[in-house]
């Protein structure tokens, strides 16, 4: 049997994801990133391949992406996110046409062909405006934790509209409404209004064509898809995997160079 | 053994020789401004280096100048104190760059700028009107404006003979004429038209070896990089233009691009894919921002930049020394309404070079100081897109301000686009 992994490094979290020759995922693992990007990148790889099962001279490729691609230093390759989401993302919803990523640092609206191939994609501009950071904001700001953000916001009754699109300034506006005694659920419910018109922006610049899929860590969001569904009036492909997308496009480009070094007649992608 | 010879010769002198010119143009305006003589301030967009030649006037380019702190890594030194003194980190970065060496006496990394003792500018960036008016106030000196009617619609240019173009000609040529007094007026010197003869036929010289040069870019390899190598032959075509320096350097880059493309010598070793660049390049990293490209084999072959910084040189238009004020009056409508279309209207200009030139892919840079070259790129890259399946790349920085300019960003968005392209050429391949 043979195995390919891919490692993405992303600005908050590190997921790894190990597939068989089936482009099965045989194990995945999600760590924080913190300081040290090379430690998590080898944290990450080094737990998903003892949950594979599997030994570390079994694994014939390994593909690095995200921001800390290239501090993947046991990585045979590198390849942007940009890339392994749109290949991660049409592998697991083959109808998929538009993707939109939504990590820690930035959001991606990629529109892909029915192979993966990118053909257009569109990025938030230097500042983290309607990204997973602007919801970390928020959260810090009301004191709930990150992952019962989510579920908070759907008890909203009047949401209130958070006019900032700067995450600095979205800590201050939220206070603001507190202190105007607005209810928590209702304030937050604005922040992910917020940042859904903001990604319908960024889907719009590369065409908003259906299926859309839905990837990043932003996806464990419930509040969040529920707002961009609205927002968008169509349903999002959303997975389990949906988190771990990047990694899986990484792991499934270095299974491509896997086979394609095998037969290099295969259709596959190599990026030179 | 001969060829060898030649080739260390010919390759890369006009890059040796526009460095060298370039500093001596600067050395001389520092010569100036220490003692105190006099100097026009002119824009790349219709310098009318044709005429204040004919007066011995030193030209000084405030945009060159401000590009150039930003090229020397001191830009936001300038940038900070302009903001201090009450601009917004929104304003045009050339200009605050400009209002700071101003207020620091001439004060700049290559030496010192004399003092304007006129300004002179066109309407081709509305930016230059106020930015004229700053130096008004600061020196009490005569500004000139040259209203150059632009192109009214797409595709709707009328040339020499047609009425309308009479029309915009005399109105353009009486106020070079108003330039010309102004002129007489500031330097006490009476106007010479068989001088203005001689500056023209130089400008005429330089003019079609600058059309031929990036013809022959359509050289595969290419024989030089659009973004940086153009870059240091529009400091001559600025700052030397009707001069017989200028005229004589272009005669020679001449030579150098068609020995090279006559023995394949590329700019890259390892040519890979051809590329167009559309905007004003990134200063603040120039360098680096070149190398995320040439990383991936992508070069750049032409650049809508060579066109309206050079302030529309790319045209090759020639003036009739028979009637030179006229016939500069003709050149002036051209040139300045061809740089202003390639900043409104580039997408038709981008069509037609996408075949000659063997173009692989659009880079379109907007840059977040100057709205001018930003506002219509995502029309004109709509609007090609939808005539012609060409891969484009949208990258948004700034020309001026390493604060706006995050690299880690722009490596992804490059990485990925490359990713693409060599994802499309290998399916051409296969199919």
């Amino acid at each position: 049997m043979t195995y390919a992994a891919g490692v993405d490094v992303g600005s908050t979290q590190t997921k790894a994801v190990i597939i068989d020759e089936d482009r099965r995922i045989i194990s995945r693992s999600l760590i924080d990133t913190g300081a040290n990007v090379i430690r998590a990148a080898e944290h990450a790889y080094q737990q998903a391949l003892k949950d594979s099962g599997r030994q570390e001279d079994e694994i014939e490729y390994i593909i690095g992406t995200g921001y800390g691609r290239y501090r993947v230093t046991f990585g045979n390759a590198q390849v942007t996110e940009i890339s392994c989401h749109g290949r991660g993302a049409v592998h697991m919803f083959p109808g998929t046409s538009t993707v939109l990523d939504m990590g820690g640092q930035d959001t991606k609206a990629i529109r892909v062909n029915p192979e993966g191939e990118i053909v257009d994609f569109c990025m938030n501009d230097k500042c983290a405006a309607g990204t997973g950071r602007f919801l970390g904001a928020a959260a810090s700001a009301l004191d709930i934790p990150l992952d019962e953000l989510g579920s908070r916001a759907l008890q909203y009754q009047k949401p209130v509209r958070i006019s900032t699109t700067c995450t600095v300034f979205a800590e201050s506006e939220v206070l603001s409404w507190l202190g105007k005694g607005k209810k928590i659920e209702d304030i937050l419910w604005g922040v992910h209004q917020s940042i859904a018109t903001r990604s319908a922006g960024l889907l719009r610049r590369v065409g908003i064509e259906e299926q859309v899929t839905f990837t990043g860590g932003v996806t464990r969001n419930i509040a969040m898809i529920q707002a961009l569904e609205e927002r968008l009036g169509l349903k999002l492909n959303v997975s389990e995997e949906s988190h771990y997308m990047g990694a899986l496009g990484a792991a499934l480009f270095a299974l491509d160079r896997i086979l394609s070094s095998r037969n290099p007649r295969d259709t596959v992608e190599t990026f030179g | 053994m001969e060829t060898t010879l030649r080739t260390d010769e010919l390759v890369g002198r006009g890059n040796r020789d526009g460095a060298r010119l370039f500093r001596e143009w600067f050395t001389s305006l520092t010569e100036t401004a220490e003692q105190g003589g006099q100097s026009a301030y002119v824009f790349v967009m219709g310098s009318l280096n044709e005429i204040l030649k004919t007066f011995d006037l030193p030209v000084v380019f405030p945009e060159i100048n401000s590009l150039q702190t930003a090229v020397r890594h001191v830009a936001h030194e300038y940038l900070e104190q302009a903001e201090d003194y009450g601009y917004s980190p929104d304003i045009c970065g050339y200009v605050k760059a400009d209002v700071a060496l101003q207020l620091r006496h001439g004060e700049h990394p290559m030496g010192r700028i004399p003092r304007p003792s006129l300004a002179v500018l066109t309407n081709a960036c509305n930016t230059y009107i106020k930015w004229a008016e700053i130096w008004q106030r600061m020196y009490d000196i005569p500004i000139v404006t040259i209203d150059v009617p632009g192109t009214r619609e797409a595709g709707g240019q009328t040339w020499p003979g047609d009425p309308d173009f009479e029309n915009d000609r005399r109105y353009v040529e009486v106020q070079l004429r108003e330039l010309i007094t102004t002129c007489e007026k500031v330097t006490e010197k009476k106007f010479d038209i068989d001088r203005l003869r001689e500056t023209l036929g130089h400008a005429n010289d330089m003019s079609a070896a600058w059309k031929q040069i990036i013809d022959l870019n359509r050289s595969r390899p290419s024989v030089f990089s659009a973004l940086t190598d153009g870059t240091i032959f529009l400091g001559v075509a600025n700052g030397f233009r009707g001069t017989p320096e200028g005229a004589e350097y272009f005669k020679q880059l001449v030579e150098e691009m068609q020995y090279k493309a006559e023995h394949h010598i590329g700019t890259m070793t390892e040519e890979e894919y051809r590329l167009v660049f559309v905007g004003v390049p990134c200063y603040p990293i120039f360098r680096r921002f070149n190398e995320l490209f040439t990383d991936w084999g992508g070069t750049f072959i032409n650049s809508t930049y060579l066109w309206f910084a050079s302030g529309g040189t790319n045209c090759g238009f020639q003036y009739d020394l028979d009637r030179p004020i006229e016939s500069l009056a003709e050149g002036v409508l051209i040139n300045v309404r061809d740089a202003m279309d390639s900043m409104f209207y580039q997408d038709r200009i981008l069509e037609e070079m996408i075949d000659d030139f063997h173009v692989d892919g659009i880079i379109y840079h907007p840059i977040k100081s100057c709205r001018t070259v930003s506002t219509g790129l995502a029309d004109c890259r709509r609007a090609l897109s939808e005539r012609r399946d060409i891969p484009s790349l949208f990258l948004e920085s700034d020309m001026m301000d390493r604060r706006v300019v995050s690299e880690a960003q722009m490596k992804n968005r490059i990485d990925a686009f490359f990713e693409g392209l060599a994802s499309r050429r290998q399916q051409t391949q296969i199919k």
